[in-house]
């Protein structure tokens, strides 16, 4: 029996043909096992979807209620002979890694996945496995994330800096806002944040899930309340950039949290005046030692830069492939 | 190092001037010596580490990483420091990193044996953030959008002091310059210690229509604006310098004419080089300018010399505070034992009224002229730019009807908007981009442009737009430049000097917009 036989990439994505499922598919399927609410692993239009209460929750919230015909919400249980559980991937607010068990082999699809702490998401659990899928958005040497905890202090030390200027931090709306947001709280950044329109009902969901969040107001208002925001943080998708909403704000001083950021070259091309290096996603050596800690018998890339990945399994001497996944969103983090 | 570290940084992707001099003043308030000094000396270019080249920095990743690793990393980051920085395994030792200076000290002691084991052992001590901070300054060129002068006005408002005093020291002094920032903070001002010293340049301000209604002729003197580079050529107890306007030192590139400062004074003038026996134009010593020092080739096909017109220092005495015809005069005797094929006098114009200047300066005897210098006779030589004593009368500028043709969004408060340029002229039945425009428009104006590219996009390139832009439907733009020449490097032949926008003409047809023939009969031309 090969692994092959229990899971394999197809144009609509990963399919189990023992259990008649897919995991992330990237257009509408029967049965689909979703590993988090993030647009291009959750879809609208399956029959029944399988997903954490959270992602399930969020897909409702996103995509409206009619999303699937039917949903599970899952922790552990069978579909046509095949053992699944649910795992916490540390992405974001109920983001899982599948496992899919069958005649003594153990397939981990991680979908996306960190190490690094985050108040917003349990952490990542490491699960023995005969193959291992793993993301691979950033898998190349350089990317090495720094603590986020230092780039809030810089985006802290900015504020006092330009007093004078509004705050405005692009933060992809699911799970990257809410983390952002986390992480100014901890760091005791209490007055109000600033949330632009489309963040609002993730935001209220997360507190709801117990996030504490603290104040929040609505960014959206006229231009008199506009100008309330100079020396405060506005929280926006990063598509509000650019547009005549953000005018309104008192000389807005354009940040962007992403782990692109930790390339110049990139970090220009979006034009941002602060890049914040916070990454919902592994860097190089959590990647690297993530591997190493789970040690599978193989390691499956479904999407991102493969070419270094299978490259430093090669130097490793683990047996590696790429699956070259359809329809992932590379640049979205 | 990392207060270093994160200047860099922000600098790097700060594009307002008026926020990067607040950054810089915090940082030199933040700082203490000499770290601060060290920062200064590494902004203003006053820091050279030989021993750190580029090619050791390769060599010492090479030794530690993959070289497919390394390659696909470099690909993908694009700058060889960069990619050191981050793949560099490790995330240092986790301590507080190193005091600035004493990366420094330790940088500059290094010879190229040792240096290879210091840059590798600092490397392993550094964070990622900090390492990039080390390789850009041990490689020279940090490349954060900040000129000498900008940091030295930052210290200057920092420290509440006119930034012609900072300038009048400056070469004097030497990095961690503690005594600079001793007497910004209040001690003993250091004396000027150096030999042949810049001394602040006297500018001029634009002869506009109330200074011509307030203005005498008769309280004037006229000479020609050439249009070459604003120099001051100091001679002094045998230390030749010549200096920029803004005091950067420029003798190495100009060897020809440092040789032939044969006098003990320092003189204000015009560089400029002889295309045969005519004086040239900008285009001509650009070539010189774009090189750090000339060939020998070059230097004798274009050799430089300096167009004088006024005279700060004459052996020992100070004329500064004298009028401007006592100066004047002086100058004159100054020259006169100078080799005349490297020192001329900037003649003086005669004229009776405003009128009979105005025409003089609008058809000029030589193309090298961009019109009228306006001098009180009797001011004396006063630093910076004050209004009434000198005025500039420039010619009219050159101006064309162009199509625009793409738009790009600008940077930091204009990122928003699209606000820089692309323009072009008829060639044949189609537009050929000639020049770009980032201002000269009103706040209204640009948002009316921003509103009319945004609803008539045809492609995206990024954060380009590409407009639409047919003989019957289009913007036309009337741009105004100062000069043109023909230039290999542009897809249309030509190069326009110093465009903007002076116009927007909603009203016009893009049919009836300028013609690339046109702006080449400009060249043939000029005035």
């Amino acid at each position: 029996m090969r692994a092959e036989d229990l899971l394999h990439p197809t144009p609509a994505g990963l399919y189990c043909p023992v259990g008649d499922f897919y995991v992330d598919p990237s257009r509408p399927v029967p049965r689909a096992l979703v590993t988090h609410g993030h647009s291009d692993h959750a879809r609208p239009g399956h029959g029944a979807v399988w997903a954490t209460r959270e992602t399930l929750d969020v897909m409702a919230i996103r995509l409206g209620e009619g999303f699937a015909e039917t949903t599970q919400d899952g922790s552990a249980g069978e579909i046509g002979g095949v053992k699944v559980s649910f795992h916490p991937a540390g992405h974001i607010l109920g983001s899982a890694q599948i496992r899919l068990e069958w005649r003594g082999l153990r397939i981990v699809v991680s979908g996306d996945y960190k190490r690094s702490r985050d108040p917003t998401a349990p952490p990542f659990e490491p699960l023995p496995c005969d193959v291992f899928v793993t993301e691979a958005t950033f898998a190349l040497p350089v990317f090495r994330h720094p603590e986020p905890t230092e780039e809030i202090a810089r985006l802290l030390a900015s504020l006092r800096a330009f007093p004078e200027r509004a705050h405005l931090v692009g933060a992809y709306s699911l799970g990257k806002a809410q983390r952002v947001i986390a992480l100014l709280r901890e760091a005791g950044w209490d007055r109000p944040i600033f949330l632009h329109g489309a963040l609002r009902r993730l935001c209220d969901y997360y507190a709801a899930r117990g996030v504490d969040l603290g104040p929040l107001e609505d960014a959206t208002g006229d231009r008199a309340e506009a100008a309330r925001t100079a020396g405060e943080i506005i929280v926006a998708p990063p598509s509000a950039f650019g547009s005549a909403w953000e005018r309104r704000f008192p000389a807005p001083l354009q940040a962007f949290a992403s782990g692109w950021m930790q390339v110049r070259a990139h970090a220009r091309r979006r034009g941002a005046e602060l890049g914040l290096v916070i990454s919902d996603h592994v860097d190089w050596p959590a990647l690297t030692d993530t591997i190493r800690e789970v040690d599978p018998g193989e390691v499956w890339i479904t999407h991102g830069r493969e070419d270094a990945l299978l490259r430093w399994c090669d130097l490793e001497g683990r047996a590696a492939r790429p699956l070259h996944l359809v329809g992932r969103e590379e640049e979205a983090e | 190092m990392r207060a270093f570290a994160r200047l860099m940084d922000r600098l790097a992707f700060t594009p307002g001037r008026l926020e990067k001099l607040r950054l810089m003043r915090l940082h030199f308030a933040e700082t203490p010596d000499p770290d601060r000094g060290w920062a200064l000396a590494a902004l203003t270019g006053g820091l050279e580490i030989r021993a750190v080249t580029p090619s050791l920095l390769r060599g010492l990743a090479a030794e530690r990483v993959d070289a497919e690793l390394f390659a696909l990393s470099y690909d993908f980051v694009g700058d060889l420091a960069e990619t050191v920085s981050l793949i560099w395994p490790g995330e240092g030792d986790g301590a507080e990193p190193p005091p600035l200076s004493d990366v420094v000290d330790r940088l500059r002691a290094a010879g190229r044996a040792e240096a290879p084991a210091l840059v590798a052992g600092l490397l392993d001590r550094l964070a990622p953030a900090e390492r990039y901070a080390l390789a850009k300054l041990a490689t020279g060129g940090l490349r954060v959008g900040v000129s000498a002068r900008l940091a030295r006005q930052a210290l200057a408002e920092w420290g509440e002091v006119p930034l012609t005093e900072i300038e009048e020291l400056w070469h004097g002094l030497t990095p961690p310059y503690l005594t600079l920032f001793a007497w910004l903070e209040g001690g003993p001002k250091p004396e000027s210690a150096a030999r042949a010293p810049f001394r602040p340049v006297m500018l001029s301000t634009p002869f506009e229509a109330r200074d011509r209604e307030a203005a005498a002729p008769a309280d004037y003197a006229a000479e020609w604006k050439w249009d070459g580079v604003r120099v001051q050529a100091v001679s002094e107890g045998g230390v030749r310098r010549l200096y920029s306007r803004t005091g950067e030192d420029m003798s190495a590139a100009f060897p020809d004419l440092v040789d032939a400062m044969t006098f003990e004074g320092a003189l204000d003038g015009e560089l400029m080089v002889r295309a045969g026996e005519e004086p040239g134009g900008f285009n001509d010593l650009q070539q010189r300018l774009n090189r750090k020092t000339p060939g020998k080739a070059l230097a004798a096909r274009l050799p430089a010399f300096l167009r004088a017109y006024d005279l700060l220092i004459d052996g020992a005495e100070d004329l500064r505070a004298l009028p401007w015809a006592a100066r004047r005069d002086r100058l004159a005797g100054f020259l006169a034992p100078l080799d005349p094929a490297r020192f001329d006098l900037s003649p003086e114009i005669d004229f009776p009224d405003w009128a009979a200047l105005d025409a003089l300066r609008a058809a000029p005897p030589h193309p090298a002229i961009e019109g009228a210098m306006l001098k009180r006779r009797d001011s004396p030589y006063l630093s910076g730019r004050p209004r009434g004593p000198w005025f500039k009368w420039k010619r009219d500028p050159h101006l064309i009807d162009a199509v625009l043709m793409y738009a790009q969004r600008g940077h930091g408060k204009r990122s928003s908007l699209y606000s820089d340029y692309t323009f072009g002229v008829w060639d044949g039945d189609r537009l050929a981009p000639v020049g770009k425009a980032y201002f000269g428009f009103t706040d209204e104006e640009l948002r009316e442009i921003d509103r009319y590219v945004r609803q008539n996009a045809t492609e995206r390139y990024g954060p380009v737009r590409a407009v639409r832009a047919e003989p019957d439907f289009g913007l036309v733009l009337e741009v105004a430049f100062e000069g043109i020449a023909a230039s290999p490097r542009h897809k249309s032949g030509v190069a326009m000097r110093f465009p903007r926008i002076s116009r927007l003409r909603w009203d016009k047809p893009p049919r009836e917009a300028d013609r690339l023939e046109t702006l080449k009969a400009m060249i043939a031309a000029p005035g």
